[in-house]
């Protein structure tokens, strides 16, 4: 194949995104195109089918299935309270008596004289999907949802967890070597965004979540870490819809690894902005990478193509001169530029045939890298 | 495979076939591969590839399809594209035959291939048979419902409805017995109302494959809700098992529905010859087809980056698993937490602190395009892969026994053995061939190395050949049998598999260096012939070449079986390849010193007496 090199992430000051909020099933859309919205506003809603909760009367009452229409003192559809006695059987002595009460607020939607089953429903959720962004409605599906455009400034990560959420962004350290220690972390910082550096522990994070902090950015954590955030060890990168407190976005990996200088700089001078962010990470088919979204009021960023969630944008290929963080060990976390990108095969130290590539890292060093193991810092 | 109705819809080659190019969509790439006849015999003669096309930007699966057959075009000279289109048949009557082909086939799993939800009314006995069916049409099962599954009513509603699955297999009961219980089961999928994973605007598609006396019923609750397909029940009998017809209809649902969801297969199934296949059935079906024309017991793996799928055929009964979180990219850190690292790290030849090793696997889950650069990184690989290999043995164990709960008609000789229902049928003993495929076997720098990791993680006992699959060609050969057996085995034994030689295991244990086995090796050739003694703790490597055979014959210590019983002597044929005949006195079942400096002289001795690594 022609592409051996990994599509890098997009760190950009200026471009357009367009986000896609659609309902899991069919509803009203609120908005209209054209409308201005803010990540809180709700673009559509729609009911959903509420809980379902089954009961076997002929078992309870001790009769035979197709029996229990002579017992249910409901008909199906009908609504049913918490408590109240949906069915009960008629003995000769009254205190041998058993009633079935409902053990929830609904209808009674299915009677079954086959299995003796009923099936209580509870009443419909509303669901209501907010824009997510602050920005414009540019397409309206009707029923589904809408898509929501702004310019912005793009900071994907590599790996994240938590669901979308959003706040001003304030910067917890200084430079992008630093670890963010529980210290950094002030009550100040409740609903924002804070960026870390290089690294954060377990303790930081269990700060955040007293604090009530929205999201926090850094390089890297520890593998131990991750698991004490969840509670268990995270088998394959699907996440997003964690419940933990907060949303984190790693922007390099795992390990102690300085976030990469120029998202750093581009956080530092977004700082003091809101943003939106999203942990939502699934490394299989369909790729979906955490982010956060800095919108701009900016209007050189409108110049640029918008960007779909999840459309990498095709690259002709890796180019000298193209600035590369290389993604495997033994050098791992480290970013220089690509100086030769020779195209006969090099054997590696396992024995194995690649492409490689020859890096120069900033302190003038060099390395004869796998293809495979370098990814373009874009944007 | 019976002709389903949708395959009759099919446009079918009647010409002569000379030239044929194959597709495999898969998940991140699509494989193209032309074979062409040579002489009466089929080979493979060039492959390309591209990446997959089925998400945005592109949303057209043809898209990659195009591509990588360009790339055949290109590096065979070959003409085959007219724009978007494949020139069929292949022109050599008008004077032309370097333009066209005669056929083109495909296989599938883009989008995460094919995702079902099964339901029985016994977990283990029409569960199981559900299972069994819907593995075996080359499906990922999400889940497993049954009556008896442990999880209270409205929790099985709520966990239907969040799956999303691409279609739903419902069995239970035995033609003409109790109702109820399959009865419940429908009850609680009409409840959900489930919603397929692809399309808004279309109903789930649901095989009814369980008691027939139920069928009105079903149809009653369900008929509406879904798009209901009744079929034979799966277990008209306790005793018997009939999986041919759902998972015919598991095909058919496939491409009516579940295919014709996803960008670009409409176009793409117009252009195919044959029915277009799910990857895993089409593997399935080449080994298959192996094992009934050689007489073969077979154990086939294909281990990916987000799963693997085991396939067996023994005593010509087929099975297909596939461990949906046991992979060397994707799922690499769902290994890591399944079998510990103890587990992991008893195969690395060398220490490494748990944190760094622990960050190392999460960020190959993460960037799972990466190669390992230097050598401890390739031999941590190996040692994950040794463990993803065992544990989906371990699970196709479990799933591929006989039926379970019965009163099995016996012969004479099953009643000697005492043979309990429900009993594994992988029998390593009578294994005679592994088939290995995935990228790191079928690309380990080192032929040994593949070779060795199966032998670990499989521990086979007595005589087994084990081989690779060259580039991943099963898909594409599973589904020419349909259409060619003779091409599609022609293909698979001589350009398909490379034979990697013949292990020989005794059964047992004793002290280092204690006698094993004496054997003798003789050939049929002018070459001398070959006598030792292997040694408890000991692995050797002898010469014996892929187009070589010897007569090996073993003579164990009284307490060691080659095969045919403590102490007894046994001779057998067995075949060379690329590495050559291993002899593994390390004892069955294998066992790893457990205190590290011993481990690590252990595998030290043992990978340098086979050359494992530079």
């Amino acid at each position: 194949m022609g592409h051996a090199y990994t599509p890098g992430l997009m760190v950009t000051e200026r471009t357009v995104v367009r986000r896609r909020r659609l309902l899991p099933i069919p509803g009203t859309v609120t908005v209209q195109a054209g409308s201005q919205v803010t990540a809180e506003t709700v673009v559509a809603k729609t009911d959903l089918p509420g809980n379902v909760q089954a009961i076997n009367l002929a078992n309870v009452l001790g009769i035979l299935p197709d029996e229990i229409r002579d017992y249910l003192l409901v008909k199906e559809g009908e609504a049913v309270k918490k408590g109240g006695v949906i069915a009960e059987n008629k003995p000769f002595i009254k205190w041998l008596k058993t009633e079935v009460r409902s053990p929830i607020q609904g209808t009674l939607e299915l009677v079954s004289t086959v299995t003796g089953q009923v099936m209580l429903r509870e009443p419909p959720r509303l669901l209501q999907l907010l824009a997510y962004i602050d920005g414009t409605v540019v397409e309206v599906q009707p029923q589904h949802g809408v898509t929501v455009e702004t310019p912005c400034s793009l900071i994907q990560g590599i790996f994240g967890v938590g669901g979308e959420t959003s706040g001003e962004v304030v910067m917890g350290v200084k430079s992008p070597d630093d670890t963010l220690t529980p210290s950094q972390l002030s009550p100040a910082m409740k609903g924002k965004v804070v960026v870390g550096g290089a690294f954060l522990t377990a303790e930081t994070m269990t700060r955040a979540r007293e604090i009530g902090v929205a999201g926090l950015v850094v390089g890297g954590i520890d593998d131990k870490d991750l698991r004490a955030l969840l509670g268990y060890d995270l088998g394959v990168a699907i996440t997003g819809t964690e419940r933990v407190g907060f949303t984190l976005v790693l922007t390099e990996g795992f390990g102690r690894i300085p976030m990469a200088g120029k998202t750093f700089t581009l956080l530092s001078r977004r700082a003091g902005q809101k943003a939106s962010l999203s942990g939502a990470t699934q490394i299989r088919a369909g790729v979906i990478r955490p982010e956060l979204i800095i919108p701009t009021s900016d209007d050189s960023a409108a110049i640029a193509t918008p960007r779909g969630s999840g459309v990498s944008e095709e690259r002709t290929g890796l180019m000298i001169g193209d600035e590369v963080r290389v993604i495997r060990d033994p050098l791992f976390g480290r970013i220089g530029q690509v100086v030769a990108l020779p195209s006969d095969l090099s054997r590696v130290g396992t024995e194995s045939l690649v492409r490689v590539l020859e890096v120069e890292f900033p302190d003038k060093t060099r390395a004869v890298i796998p293809r495979a193991n370098v990814e373009i810092i874009e944007g | 495979m019976k002709a389903s109705s949708s395959e009759l819809d099919q446009p079918v080659a009647t010409h002569p076939l000379s030239v044929i190019i194959a597709t495999d969509c898969g998940s991140t790439t699509t494989k193209a591969i032309l074979i062409e006849k040579k002489g009466e015999v089929y080979r493979q003669t060039f492959r390309g590839e591209a990446p997959t096309t089925v998400e945005a930007p592109f949303e057209d699966v043809t898209r990659g399809v195009l591509n990588a057959i360009a790339e055949v075009e290109e590096l065979s000279g070959r003409k085959i594209l007219d724009g978007e289109r494949i020139i069929t048949p292949n022109q050599e009557q008008a004077g032309n035959p370097n333009v066209g082909v005669d056929l083109y086939i495909s296989t599938s799993s883009a989008g995460g291939g094919l995702q079902m939800m099964v339901a029985g009314a016994v977990q283990s006995m029409t569960g199981e048979s559900a299972q069994r069916c819907a593995l075996g049409a080359g499906a990922i099962v999400m889940d497993v419902l049954a009556s008896n599954d442990g999880r209270l009513p409205h929790e099985k509603i709520e966990r239907i409805r969040s799956l999303r699955p691409d279609m739903i297999l419902l069995s239970g009961g035995t033609d003409g017995g109790t109702v109820s219980h399959v009865m419940e089961m429908a009850e609680y999928i009409a409840a959900a109302e489930p919603r397929p994973r692809l399309g808004m605007s279309y109903s789930l598609p649901l095989i009814y494959a369980g008691n027939k006396n139920a069928r009105e019923l079903v149809q009653e609750i369900l008929g509406k809700k879904t798009s209901l397909v009744i079929t034979e029940n799966i277990r008209p009998m306790l005793e018997r098992e009939n999986l041919g017809p759902a998972r015919d209809k598991i095909h058919d649902l496939f491409l009516e529905h579940v295919m014709a969801q996803a960008p670009g297969y409409k176009k793409l199934i117009a252009w195919t010859g044959a029915p277009i296949m799910p990857t895993p059935a089409a593997v399935g079906l080449i080994m298959e087809t192996l094992a009934r024309r050689e007489h073969l017991n077979l154990l086939g793996v294909d281990i990916g980056g987000a799963t693997t799928d085991v396939f067996s055929v023994f005593r010509n009964v087929f099975n297909r698993t596939v461990s949906a979180n046991l992979g060397m990219s994707y799922s690499i850190s769902n290994v890591l937490a399944e079998a510990g690292l103890p587990n992991i790290m008893r195969w690395v030849p060398c220490t490494i602190e748990e944190q760094t090793l622990r960050n190392r696997i999460k960020n190959k889950m993460i960037r799972p395009t990466t190669i390992p650069q230097t050598l401890d990184e390739l031999q941590i690989e190996q040692a994950i892969a040794r463990e993803a290999l065992r544990l989906a043995l371990a699970h196709h164990k479990s799933l591929a026994t006989g039926l379970k709960g019965v009163q099995q008609e016996r012969t004479i000789s099953d009643a000697f053995e005492q043979r309990a229902s429900g009993a594994t049928l992988i029998d390593m003993l009578s294994l005679d061939l592994i088939v290995g495929s995935g990228g790191i076997l079928s690309h380990a720098p080192r032929r040994i190395q593949a070779m060795l990791m199966m032998v670990d993680a499989y521990e086979p006992l007595g005589f087994t050949l084990l081989s690779v699959d060259s580039i991943f060609m099963m898909p594409h050969l599973g589904v020419l049998s349909t259409v060619n057996e003779q091409a599609a085995t022609d293909v698979f034994v001589r350009d398909c598999l490379v034979y990697l030689g013949t292990c020989v295991a005794p059964i047992g244990q004793g002290k280092e260096g204690e006698r094993c086995t004496d054997y003798t090796m003789t050939f049929g050739n002018d070459r001398k012939s070959e006598r030792g003694t292997l040694a408890f703790g000991e692995l050797k490597l002898l010469s014996l070449g892929p187009d070589e055979r010897a007569q090996v014959t073993l003579q164990p210590a009284k307490h060691v079986d080659a095969g045919e019983g403590r102490g007894k002597s046994v001779t057998r044929e067995v075949r060379g390849g690329v590495v050559g005949l291993l002899l593994d006195g390390r004892g069955r079942p294998l066992q790893l010193p457990t205190d590290t400096p011993t481990r690590l002289a252990a595998l030290d001795r043992w990978y340098r007496a086979v050359n494992l690594y530079p």
